[in-house]
């Protein structure tokens, strides 16, 4: 009963395991193939195409259309220039984050929301008294990630826009094929990547156009493991899985702050008036320096790990897929935190996680221990707080 | 022989009471007027092989201690869960939620997108209301006006419970004990069926409309309903609600409790302002250290009590206790499943609750019909098909459903019901919900409509009033049944009460029944 996305016809037949997983009511790829690590290398070494479709998506217009989102929004939006996406969160009154997302200044005084959840009456009630419309185009609008060092390569063959020009985070029009499409530099792997925004009515035609200019350059459908896998790389977080959004926490404690999610960069106190700002400014003001929980990467020892498992007579058994479990982080014996996604990365050949750490044990570099289960019993491995992303390479931006 | 005590009436709550003054090893005997245990919540085969729920039908407020401290999974209780609400609307369109979310989330923003994170965010404060009111179910009343230790104790208790709770939810506790359904539920919500179909159940059992104030806080008890510690669950009972009876019945009985059915009291005994047995309308005379009436509070203390026992004040209480029927029930034997032009075919709409509540204005309209002494002449319909559910409920292939509709009111502007009036109310209930699935009357095998005359005739309650008296403000916690009278004793010694028409009140619940065992064990019975 769950419905497909526009592109359901092509990608259906794709799938050898009918491996589908859900996202906000729509089936999507867990992985085409029966193991996913093809999928992932795709991404890091040829391109991968990616159905991200499910995602929310508002067109916001009018003279206040700035206005609005400066007021709703955490970044400074008035200031983005045409054909700029900024990604931002955006927070409830007491500072604390409802959901992330983009913005694409697509004309002077229209703009592109995207979302993980509905935003719409988050969206409405904000306008109130406002010269602005507000449109969910969710359902009308399909959207495709070509992501990796091969997408531009493959993507220049069938638009007509220059995109050699176009740069990190920046958003176009274009034709592709016979249909009119935008293309932003973005996406959700941390690589040179692109996404493509179309009419749903133009999926099918627009997929096999790529496909068809991405097949020399060993094009692969990926799916949601693979993803997993390189979002993590890139220090990249999950709405639902790395944090809870204020809108379904029941109680306080399970709210974050942007800053305590890493996002502090996204704030912008100085932009004047928005949702939360007063909670924010009061607790970048603390004495101690802020946030009281960090986002950070973390760095799994392997000489740790192996013991752990040398112990019972084992060789190290890495996670075959991220996990989105909540892992204990301790320090001095105490509970200092707790990570919310980890994966084993092919690429760097380390164990990777994203972690909630407390006060000053999340400076870089700092040791934690990680629990790990080995044969059934509890242990803890010793990791290591890293900057994030861990992966970055140049083209992301060159 | 003298019992340490003689429960009056056997539904749910007495039994519950019986069992757990059992489990404290007292020497117990329940008296059932009719030839079955359960009050309203029975299950009788009204037509060969067609069993019902003959009253109440859904459990969800049955407490989670009651379960456990009674076992009553061992003595063959089991909930069966109720997933979906169907509302079938006039233009040929529907409003469903289901028990998936996603697939919930994309009906509802079918209808309202903006709606779909009110549904979250609503759901959320309520999660938190019933937080902050639920301790208040498995608390003895505290009597603000007594200053008695135990007294302060309970009240300081419950203060810092709600301090505890916080302003902003204090806040949104003050306005859902204050506003009607209706107006609270517009500050949320534009869609309208999704409206009217949550404001319905803060109109259940209440001879009020959803837009008279006060009938927010009956949408939160509804809310409260809990399986297995999850919040707004509601379930069937396998083998109909008789069988959460039957089960509670098995319990109380394990625990060494005597129950006598086709036994019912004329009189409770009194010797010198304290109860000391009972009569049966036989006549005959059983002996009891104490006596405790699961009946409601006009037939305990109008009824099987002479007034001159008890004070001038208190019986003047009772007289104004409301306790007004609004409700009856038409149980269908069907040939076959009722087919809704609006969703043909079998399908999970048909198993969890169909409810006919188009529009706010469609229910307050069937309230303006009651309020003047009519039966509504489009009621709101809660329509379940147990069969679905638990097939043994009728021969294979064949089906029973269940009506809940409101209002018809027990006094009638026109003269007493009577059979021609009965069938007349079930004719516009099956009509109604014709309207919507064409097939219904000629899969009619056989027809059961109860009346709130009847409900009164058949159960004992006062009026047909399902809850005991009506979940109003006025009626609820330290004034249920009256002032100063709300914690299961009454005035005179050694008679208690545990019926519904005592703190917490309606609802296959139990509580009242389990708290004044507990009271009772207090005072040494």
């Amino acid at each position: 009963m769950l419905r497909g996305t526009p592109f359901h016809p092509r990608t259906a037949p794709l799938n050898e395991g009918t491996a589908w997983r859900r996202w906000a009511g729509y089936l999507v790829a867990s992985a085409y193939e029966l193991q996913h690590d093809r999928e992932y290398h795709a991404i890091r070494g040829s391109a991968a195409l990616i159905d991200v479709s499910p995602l929310y998506k508002y067109l916001v217009r009018g003279r206040d259309a700035a206005r609005l989102l400066d007021h709703l929004v955490t970044r400074r939006v008035a200031t983005a220039r045409v054909g700029q996406v900024l990604y931002t969160p955006w927070c409830d009154g007491s500072g604390k984050v409802l959901d992330d997302g983009t913005i694409a200044r697509l004309a002077e005084d229209t703009f592109r929301l995207t979302a993980a959840e509905p935003n719409l009456r988050w969206l409405g009630d904000g306008a109130a008294g406002l010269d602005v419309t507000i449109e969910d185009v969710s359902e009308r609008t399909a959207a495709l990630a070509l992501q990796g060092p091969a997408s531009r390569a493959i993507l220049s063959q069938i638009v007509d826009a220059d995109l050699s020009a176009l740069k990190y985070y920046r958003i176009t029009t274009a034709r592709l094929g016979g249909s009119p499409v935008t293309i932003s530099r973005t996406g959700y792997t941390g690589d040179l990547g692109y996404e493509i925004w179309l009419d749903t009515g133009d999926a099918l035609t627009v997929w096999d156009a790529v496909v068809a200019a991405g097949r020399p350059y060993g094009l692969v459908p990926a799916g949601m493991l693979a993803l997993d896998v390189a979002r993590i790389e890139a220090g990249l977080l999950l709405l639902e899985v790395d944090y809870v959004s204020a809108r379904h926490a029941l109680i306080e404690a399970q709210t974050s702050s942007p800053y305590e999610l890493n996002l502090g960069w996204a704030v912008s106190l100085e932009k004047g008036e928005f949702v939360g700002r007063d909670a924010l400014a009061r607790e970048q003001a603390r004495a101690n320096g802020g946030a009281a929980w960090r986002f950070v990467g973390l760095d799994v020892e392997w000489d740790s790990l192996e013991r752990r498992y040398r112990d019972v007579g084992l060789p190290p058994t890495l996670p075959a897929v991220a996990w989105r479990t909540s892992v204990p982080l301790y320090a001095d014996g105490t509970q200092v935190g707790y990570a919310t996604s980890g994966c084993w990365s092919p690429l760097l050949k380390r164990y990777l996680a994203l972690a909630h750490v407390r006060g000053p044990r999340a400076a870089t570099g700092s040791a934690v221990e990680m629990e790990v289960t080995v044969e059934h019993r509890r242990r803890r491995a010793a990791a290591r707080v890293t900057p994030l992303p861990f992966f970055n390479p140049e083209r992301k931006r060159a | 022989m003298t019992y340490d005590a003689i429960v009056v009436g056997g539904g749910h709550n007495g039994l519950v009471n019986a069992a757990y003054l059992a489990r404290a090893g007292r020497q117990v005997l329940v008296l059932e007027r009719r030839e079955r245990v359960g009050g309203a919540a029975v299950t009788e085969e009204i037509f060969p092989g067609f069993k019902f729920s003959v009253f109440s039908y859904v459990v969800s407020l049955l407490r989670p201690e009651i379960v456990r401290d009674l076992e009553l999974p061992r003595h063959g209780m089991e909930l069966l869960p109720l997933e979906s609400t169907f509302v079938p609307l006039p233009g040929g369109d529907y409003f469903a939620t289901w028990a998936d979310p996603d697939r919930t989330r994309r009906e509802v923003s079918r209808h309202s997108p903006r709606d779909v994170e009110a549904l979250d965010e609503f759901g959320r404060l309520m999660h938190h209301m019933a937080m902050a009111v639920k301790p208040m179910l498995g608390l003895v009343p505290p009597d603000p006006t007594s200053f008695s230790p135990r007294n302060l104790a309970g009240l300081l208790r419950l203060g810092r419970h709600f301090r505890a709770v916080g302003e902003k939810h204090l806040l949104a506790l003050h306005k859902l004990m204050t506003m009607s359904s209706a107006d609270y539920l517009d500050e949320w919500f534009e869609c309208e069926p999704l409206k009217a179909t949550k404001s319905a159940s803060g109109i259940i059992g209440t001879f009020l409309g959803p837009r008279s104030p006060g009938t927010a806080y009956v949408l939160l008890h509804h809310y409260m309903g809990e399986i297995d510690g999850a919040f707004r669950a509601w379930g069937f009972a396998r083998g109909g609600t008789g069988a959460v009876s039957e089960a509670i019945a098995a319990a109380a009985r394990a625990r060494g409790a005597e129950i006598r059915t086709a036994a019912p009291v004329a009189r409770v005994l009194v010797t010198g302002g304290r109860a000391t047995g009972v009569v049966l309308e036989s006549g005959e005379e059983l002996a009891a250290r104490a006596v405790v009436s699961g009946l409601d509070p006009r037939r305990t203390f109008l009824g099987l009590v002479d007034s001159p026992e008890l004070p001038d004040e208190f019986v003047r209480d009772i007289r104004r206790y409301r306790m007004r029927g609004s409700s009856g029930k038409v149980n269908l034997a069907l040939s076959e499943l009722p087919d809704f032009t609006a969703l043909p075919g079998p399908g999970a709409h048909l198993r969890g609750a169909i409810s006919i509540s188009p529009s706010v204005s469609y229910l307050e309209r069937a309230y303006d019909d009651a309020k003047y002494g009519a039966y509504s002449r489009r009621p709101y319909l809660d329509v379940v098909i147990p069969s679905l559910i638990d097939p043994g409920m009728a021969p294979p292939g064949k089906h029973v459903m269940s009506i809940f509709v409101q209002y018809a009111p027990y006094h009638l502007q026109d003269g007493p019901w009577d059979a021609a009036k009965r069938e007349a109310f079930g004719d516009t209930v099956v009509a109604t919900l014709a309207e919507h699935a064409p097939n219904l009357p000629r899969a009619i095998i056989g027809r059961q409509v109860i009346t709130p005359a009847d409900i009164e005739r058949t159960t004992g309650l006062t009026e047909g009033n399902i809850f005991q008296g009506e979940l109003a403000l006025h009626q609820l916690f330290f004034l249920r049944p009256a002032p100063a009278w709300a914690r299961y004793r009454t005035p005179i010694r050694r008679l208690y009460q545990c019926g519904s028409g005592t703190h917490p009140g309606g609802g296959i619940m139990g509580a009242s029944g389990r708290l004044a065992a507990l009271e009772m064990l207090r005072d040494g019975v």
